[in-house]
């Protein structure tokens, strides 16, 4: 680390925000801050994100990925029809991925509505992450998930709802009404609230991830204003999106979110999350962001603990191409659940 | 006035899109006489992939329209293969090196073969169904369902047109989709054939045809857990054995390779290969 990354990491969140800011965390003070990032070459980012979505993986490495995608994979249901049985099915899901096959490794977490957190977590039973490093953990939406549209009481009322559940992570949505109108403090307040409510009866934390909904944001600046809104705020990841709405993750908006982390990491030494959630089914595209990963931020963030795959039917492609490569003939989808 | 020649380079049918082969090469199609035709796409392995996911997409939908509407679609082909007589004769004539007449000929038993067919549509049900014998009060049906998706070597000696229509248009009448492997010497008529569905009503998907080498391809197709049936009619000079034990590995119905000019002739029971029975009991009026 050198000298000014030490005196970042010592400083808290809030103090290392109004080191950076020059000041409290106002409209005024985040606009001057994030609107002198230097702007993002839109055709440079998408022929680099093209460039490495060309990578031919094969063989060994394409055997190692395909196991790295599962266990980075947040396995999500979020519809209105969920019930407790179609997550309770859901989690035997995350824990035995392909029942054919033991050396399958299991998923990083359930992504479920809060309301369905507690039966999540029962029927994880003794598989139940909990934050550690073994296990699956359970991540909740909140905040008014998908349109973020509600007051601060309610999203707050929601966030401590689900972390009372026994929720571990927290995915939130932030205000795109307030980021795009220009007030950014509201945002960077929301976050630091609900960052607040993640906060267990033990004093430990839930994880928090901030869900930009880049497709609302229209340019690749704004999201990677964002992006620094978000880490600035708290946020232990940045995810792209909902799954709500098309577009949804693409490849250049998750490379922008990288290089935010990584600039972040230059700056304090500190390791943000990334999620790219929503449009990503094929093992294919998978392997792609797995590659754009490892180049923009390194190998050390294909880690569940930094970075994640929100997707539900990406885990039966990954299956049929893993069983591809140890029967030798394609499978096909009467071979994989049904969900 | 001299013009240049325009050499074509045909491509696949996938899915209802014509794709060059994933793997980028093309192989010549040469006339019967040894003179260059045009380049037609050879496809890979993977290609055959997509052609099973294209085909799997689509058969929702063409199993599920109504047998009648699925008679009228076929019979609507065959109108099209018509329409383009000329082509189909002149491509025949050039790469077969047969007469124009035996051309016609094949042409014309082609378009026949396929109005036959596309009559079962909604008549083949009544006589491979049944309503079976019981001794209670209620009915007992037996109805055939189609297959799902069937891989099919097409013939590659004999007629090339007539050949792949043989082989193709049973297999559609239930309502299975179709990947077939065309005739890898002739494949012109498989290209035309193509262009024909593409403009018919025939929905994208329901058949996907792949030009290039059956023994590359073929064993992939056999092995392939999302292909539920092949028929073998043209894989005769293959190691058809051992596509028969792959198949037999995912509970894959075969069909064996047939010889000679009367290859895939037209049956009612190559209809019925490509179908399920159902069985079902329904209660009676309590009358």
């Amino acid at each position: 680390m050198t000298s000014s990354q030490l005196a970042m990491a010592r400083l808290n969140t809030g103090e290392r925000a109004l080191a950076l800011l020059g000041g409290e965390a106002t409209d005024a003070n985040l606009r001057r801050y994030l609107h002198g990032i230097p702007g993002i070459d839109a055709v440079g980012l998408e022929q680099r994100a093209a460039d490495l979505g060309s990578r031919s993986v094969k063989t060994s490495s394409k055997k190692w990925a395909l196991d790295k995608i599962i266990s980075l994979i947040d396995l999500t249901t979020l519809e209105g029809a969920d019930t407790p049985g179609k997550v309770r099915s859901l989690v035997g899901k995350a824990l035995t991925p392909d029942p054919g096959d033991p050396a399958c490794p299991r998923v990083a977490a359930v992504c479920v509505y809060g309301d369905l957190v507690p039966i999540a977590v029962e029927a994880l039973g003794s598989a139940h992450a909990a934050g550690t490093d073994t296990g699956v953990n359970v991540a909740a939406v909140a905040t008014a998930f998908p349109s973020g549209r509600a007051s601060l009481a309610v999203k707050l009322a929601d966030v401590g709802d689900a972390v009372a559940g026994g929720a571990d992570e927290i995915d939130m949505v932030i205000d795109r009404g307030a980021f795009l109108s220009g007030r950014f403090g509201q945002v960077y307040d929301e976050i630091v609230a609900v960052k607040e409510a993640c906060k267990r009866a033990d004093g430990s934390f839930a994880h928090l991830k901030v869900i930009l909904e880049t497709g609302e944001l229209n340019t690749y600046d704004n999201v990677r204003r964002a992006s620094w809104l978000a880490i600035l705020a708290g946020g232990d990841f940045i995810k792209t999106s909902t799954g709500k709405m098309v577009p949804a993750a693409t490849l250049p908006v998750t490379l922008s979110m990288l290089e935010v982390v990584r600039d972040w990491k230059r700056l304090t030494g500190a390791r943000v999350g990334v999620k790219p959630a929503g449009g990503i089914r094929t093992s294919k595209d998978a392997i792609k962001y797995v590659v754009t990963v490892a180049e923009t931020v390194g190998e050390e963030w294909l880690t569940p603990s930094l970075f994640r795959f929100g997707a539900s039917s990406l885990l039966n492609d990954v299956l049929m191409q893993r069983q591809k490569m140890t029967t030798g003939h394609y499978s096909g989808p009467d071979y994989v659940t049904i969900d | 006035m001299t013009r240049l020649a325009v050499p074509k380079t045909y491509k696949l049918y996938i899915g209802g899109k014509f794709p060059r082969s994933e793997s980028g090469r093309v192989y010549e199609i040469r006339s019967h006489g040894g003179g260059f035709l045009a380049n037609a796409a050879q496809a890979s392995r993977k290609d055959a992939r997509d052609a099973v996911v294209a085909a799997r997409s689509a058969l929702g939908g063409w199993a599920g329209a109504t047998a009648y509407n699925r008679g009228q679609v076929l019979y609507r082909i065959a109108e099209l293969l018509e329409g383009r007589r000329v082509q189909f004769i002149d491509e025949i004539v050039q790469t077969e090196g047969v007469t124009p007449n035996a051309a016609s000929a094949q042409v014309d038993e082609a378009i026949d073969r396929w109005v036959w067919y596309a009559g079962w549509a909604d008549k083949y049900v009544q006589v491979a169904g049944n309503a079976n014998p019981v001794s209670g009060p209620y009915f007992n049906i037996s109805v055939p369902e189609p297959t799902g998706v069937v891989a099919i070597i097409a013939p590659q000696s004999g007629g090339s047109l007539l050949g792949l229509v043989s082989a193709v248009a049973p297999a559609l009448v239930a309502g299975n989709t179709v990947v077939v492997v065309a005739n890898e010497t002739m494949p012109l008529s498989a290209v035309s054939l193509g262009e024909v569905l593409a403009t018919s009503d025939v929905p994208g998907g329901v058949v996907n045809i792949l030009t290039g080498s059956p023994a590359e391809m073929a064993p992939w197709l056999a092995s392939h857990a999302d292909v539920n049936a092949i028929d073998l009619v043209g894989a005769g000079d293959l190691d058809w054995v051992n596509l028969q034990i792959d198949a037999a590995e995912t509970l894959t119905r075969v069909l064996q390779p047939e010889n000679g000019p009367d290859a895939a002739s037209p049956s009612l029971a190559r209809i019925v290969a490509f179908t399920e029975t159902k069985t079902i009991w329904h209660t009676k009026g309590l009358i």
